[in-house]
């Protein structure tokens, strides 16, 4: 059996593997295709920020969005090596520091929010999901639904404007923006990661909510499916408990469908981070991007997206290799 | 389809009997299956709730010109203003009426939805039927960019994309959106045609010796309607938000004229702050309700195709 | 007194669409301990609906409408969720259709195993993996299978192999009464033999009541000691296995016999049944075979034929098993 749970966890590596270097590659792509010459206007840019350039993060930057004169292939090239080494040039938002710099000190922000956000709205959501499935068509389950609808219409930027408006603007019970109190600089002392906790709550509130939805929504429509197998009635026949059966029988396999679709809707989870934090202007990577986006700085744009593709596949793969764990049958 | 023998008992037990085997209705024009489809979703009760308010929505979109009480950009009136009994909603910054902008803003709305959905939702369909039907090399190459297409973040890539494009019309944000968001009905519509590809009223088609369109069109696809219509109106409330988030971040066209705008300029000019909050509720409430009415009426699509979410 | 006793079970499904369909109208069935009863009909002739009437399992959108089913001298209708979930063990037990899915995909044989017997643990039972692994073999061990089996999971097993599983698993709750609903639809012949000789087997050592619901009227016949025939939701004929081959039966039971042909016979006359049982949503009026019946006299679609003696059992036939009650009105 582990035998073959290797062979799994093998196809996953490669399929990992090649998703990478075609996300890397069409990134480098997409600088290239687009039309008005980004790599002109970056340097531009650069130069009308003030700071002198030196020829290393002039190169850099022809690297990343593409280098006139010179063949593709030499480009793809140069282009993994810098990447390999971390070397996106200088982003001209921020002139002061490397492109790696700023989205260093702006990931572990996305990734406490976003990160537990999500695992945290996915637990609940599927727990409710389960809940309504199982009292499917009585008052419980109609109000859950009805709750989840209505929450997960909301666009999740209006969704963090009307809490910022009600619980910071109106009540003053929460800070209106950042990630921690002006002027206080990030360290790891406790009283700076309880002020961090305390600006985060909105955010992670909005993100919550709105996710939270979608998981009711697949986990009720898994349940019920379930509940209409064989093994099901099998087991009721046989006496077992009802919480038995509705948790390791029916959920347990209802289940299943939901890691697959949580591994994919982590893009979505972060589009919405880029929204939610651009409302509340914290310091994460949506943040940044929105940044980027808005000030045409296309080094950091190219970096900000690798780097989010990556993860992302990243955390895929963990989900996948979990689904392992879950499924016996995929160990075939 | 199923195959019936449809043969009244004989007069005479045991006497000779004809049987024939066929199609137990003939399939029935577009137009009758359109009202069956209609009569079905209607009967759903959430089903029915969300098809009020998209027809609604429908029509003052539709009407729009004569509906608004003014021209959503004409700025003849006194800015920064709250609502009064000329500007039910307020003025903008500009001194445009909020109302006007807010009805006509439906038109972007569902202009970039239902465009957008039907785009994304025809590039899944092909290559979704493509790829299910055709199993080996074309399976595996389609099924590989969809799940490259799938694990690349949409929205990030919706906004470099946005970002890098010069032109900010909103047919660029049509285009924009439904590229990055065929994907997953791609995935399901595949995933269902190959195991109808299995199916015996197929293999028997395939026999009697209909063409590759004919069996793509008239056998497999009607069996995946509701899935397709899923699939689109999934599509069409993904639409709705990417469309609204673009303007939000600045990335439409701050000329045109829709919910999404009102929110950016909203956004710049601080309205909560300013106590200008209906300038915030509204264009989100009607973008909510929107995708609401989507969902809702994906709900009685979702019963359609699965009976045991029917109900009751 | 009777192991089970049920008196005009009627049982409907109400879809959310309209029309009520009578899947099973006015049956009555009476079982003493130990007997082995097989219960046959072609597909929609509420066999199936009747099993899972018996045991407690109907589910919306079927419904009792009607109807007392004593176990024990206990009306079973009466019990509440938790008692009825009780009254499982070394009550009545049901295996499911050719048990291809009866098994929970993520769990293993053991756990299986495992979870009937906490389930049903008596105060101070303790159920440890050590004691469970016991008993699993031990059942498995009964119906043919190697221990190997516990640690297996369902899809790692073929047909025949979940199926005896699910039969292992219902003996964990020392039954005297099993339901056997199609146990053997969806294996090969050979197959289908062997998981037969288990049922009829343990039957015999074990001395639990049994009914075997299947359309195949050889294999019942093989098996059981007695034989009910269903069609359109009521028993036609009620008879002693080894009186059905041969004599004169109700017209429905001989159009099913003539079905089977002898494959070592010199000629082979295969003879399928006219016709398309009636659309149980509209009332029944007169006996439910007449349209397709070779004997069929005006009476017939009259007057529904209640069951009366004939030969060694009952058929509701006015012309096989004509009523003294009907002969007095008519």
């Amino acid at each position: 059996m582990r035998l073959r749970a290797m062979r799994y966890v093998a196809r996953k590596v490669v399929l990992f593997l090649i998703t990478l270097w075609a996300a890397i590659t069409l990134n480098f792509i997409l600088p290239r295709l687009m039309p008005g010459s980004p790599v002109d206007a970056a340097l531009a840019k650069l130069a009308s920020s003030g700071q002198p350039i030196t020829n290393a993060e002039r190169t850099a930057v022809e690297i990343q969005l593409g280098v006139p004169h010179t063949s593709l292939l030499t480009q793809y090239w140069d282009y993994w090596i810098s990447i390999v080494h971390l070397n996106f040039g200088s982003s001209y938002s921020f002139p002061s520091e490397t492109v790696a710099q700023t989205i260093g000190k702006a990931a572990p922000w996305t990734l406490a929010l976003v990160g537990a956000t999500t695992i945290i709205a996915f637990v609940i959501g599927t727990l409710l999901g389960v809940y309504a499935g199982w009292r499917r068509g009585k008052a419980a389950d109609t109000s859950v639904t009805l709750g989840a609808t209505f929450f997960a219409a909301f666009p999740p930027f209006w969704l963090g404007l009307l809490l910022l408006y009600v619980f910071a603007f109106k009540y003053g019970w929460f800070p209106i923006k950042g990630g921690y109190a002006p002027g206080e600089t990030p360290n790891l002392s406790l009283s700076f990661l309880g002020d961090a906790l305390y600006h985060s709550l909105i955010p992670a509130l909005t993100l919550g909510i709105t996710s939270l939805s979608g998981w009711v929504f697949g986990m009720r429509n898994n349940m019920i499916n379930t509940l209409g197998e064989d093994y099901v009635t099998f087991a009721e026949a046989n006496g077992l408990r009802t919480r038995t059966v509705a948790l390791l029988y029916a959920a347990r396999n209802a289940l299943l469908p939901n890691v697959t679709a949580f591994g994919l809707s982590l893009g979505a989870i972060v589009g919405g981070s880029v929204l939610v934090e651009g409302v509340f202007s914290y310091p994460g990577l949506g943040n940044l991007l929105y940044i980027a986006v808005s000030n045409h700085d296309f080094p950091l744009m190219q970096a900000l997206f690798l780097f989010i593709t990556v993860s992302m596949l990243i955390a895929i793969f963990i989900v996948d290799l979990l689904y392992v764990r879950l499924d016996p049958r995929v160990r075939q | 389809m199923s195959i019936v023998t449809a043969v009244p008992p004989p007069e005479t037990p045991g006497a000779e009997v004809e049987i024939r085997i066929g199609p137990a209705r003939p399939m029935p024009g577009p137009m009758r299956f359109l009202g069956r489809a209609l009569r079905t979703l209607w009967s759903n009760r959430k089903a029915r709730i969300g098809l009020v308010i998209l027809a609604l929505f429908i029509f003052m979109a539709a009407f729009a010109p004569l509906i608004a009480p003014h021209s959503p950009t004409a700025t003849t009136f006194e800015p920064y203003q709250n609502p009064s009994a000329t500007n039910w909603f307020g003025t903008t910054g500009s001194g445009q009426d909020v109302f006007s902008q807010m009805i006509f803003g439906a038109r972007i709305s569902l202009l970039v939805g239902i465009a957008a959905g039907a785009m994304a939702t025809l590039l899944a369909v092909t290559i979704g039927l493509i790829a299910g039907y055709r199993p080996g090399v074309i399976d595996e190459g389609l099924s590989f960019v969809t799940n490259l297409a799938l694990v690349i973040p949409g929205l990030p890539l919706m906004f470099i994309l946005a970002a890098y494009l010069q032109s900010r019309s909103v047919w660029t944000i049509v285009l924009v959106v439904a590229f990055t968001s065929w994907a997953t009905g791609a995935r399901v519509i595949r995933s269902q045609a190959s195991t109808l590809r299995t199916r015996e009223f197929v293999t028997s088609a395939v026999f009697s010796g209909e063409g590759l369109f004919r069996v793509v069109f008239r056998e497999i696809l009607p069996n995946m309607t509701s899935l397709v219509a899923g699939s689109f109106f999934s599509a069409a409330t993904a639409a709705v938000m990417a469309e609204a988030s673009l303007e939000f971040l600045g990335l439409g066209d701050p000329n045109t004229v829709s919910w999404g705008t009102i929110l950016y300029f909203a956004q710049q000019q601080n309205s909560l702050l300013t106590g200008q909050w209906v300038l915030v509720f509204a264009p989100g409430l009607a973008l909510a309700l929107l995708a609401m009415s989507f969902t809702l009426v994906n709900f009685g699509v979702d019963a359609l195709s699965n009976p045991r979410l029917r109900e009751k | 007194m009777a192991l089970m006793e049920a008196r005009e079970v009627n049982v409907v499904y109400v879809p959310s669409s309209g029309q009520r369909i009578w899947s099973v109208r006015d049956v009555d069935l009476v079982l003493e301990q130990g007997e082995f009863v097989g219960l046959v009909g072609e597909s929609g002739c509420g066999k199936s609906t009747l099993g899972y009437a018996l045991t407690r399992m109907l589910r919306p959108p079927a419904r009792l409408e009607k109807g007392v089913i004593r176990f024990d001298g206990v009306d079973i209708g009466t019990l509440g969720g938790e008692e009825l979930r009780r009254q499982r063990r070394n009550g009545f037990a049901l295996v499911l259709q050719s048990g291809m899915n009866a098994l929970n995909p993520v769990r293993n044989v053991e756990h299986h195993f495992g979870d009937i017997l906490k389930a049903h643990a008596r105060a101070g039972e303790r159920y440890p993996a050590a004691a469970v692994r016991r008993r699993g073999a031990e059942l498995l061990g009964k119906v043919g299978l190697d221990a190997a089996v516990l640690g297996r999971f369902p899809h790692e097993l073929s047909g025949g192999m979940r199926q005896r599983v699910s039969i292992a698993l219902a003996l964990t709750l020392e039954p005297r009464m099993i339901i056997f609903d199609e146990p053997t639809t969806a294996l090969d012949v050979i197959v289908q033999k062997a998981v037969i000789k288990t049922i009829k087997d343990l039957q015999g050592e074990n001395g639990f009541t049994a009914i075997l619901i299947s359309h195949d009227l050889g294999v019942v016949l093989e098996a059981t000691d007695r034989v009910m025939v269903m069609y359109a939701g009521r028993v036609v004929e009620d008879q002693p296995s080894k009186d059905l081959v041969g004599g004169l039966h109700h017209p429905y039971t001989e159009a099913l016999l003539r079905c089977y042909a002898d494959p070592r016979a010199d000629e082979i006359h295969l003879e399928g049944i006219p016709g398309t049982p009636p659309d149980l949503s509209l009332p029944q009026r007169g006996c439910s075979f007449a349209p397709r019946c070779p004997l069929v006299q005006e009476i017939c679609r009259q007057v529904d034929p209640p069951l009366a003696p004939m030969g060694h059992g009952v058929a509701a036939c006015h012309v096989r098993a004509p009523s003294a009650a009907v002969a007095r009105e008519g």
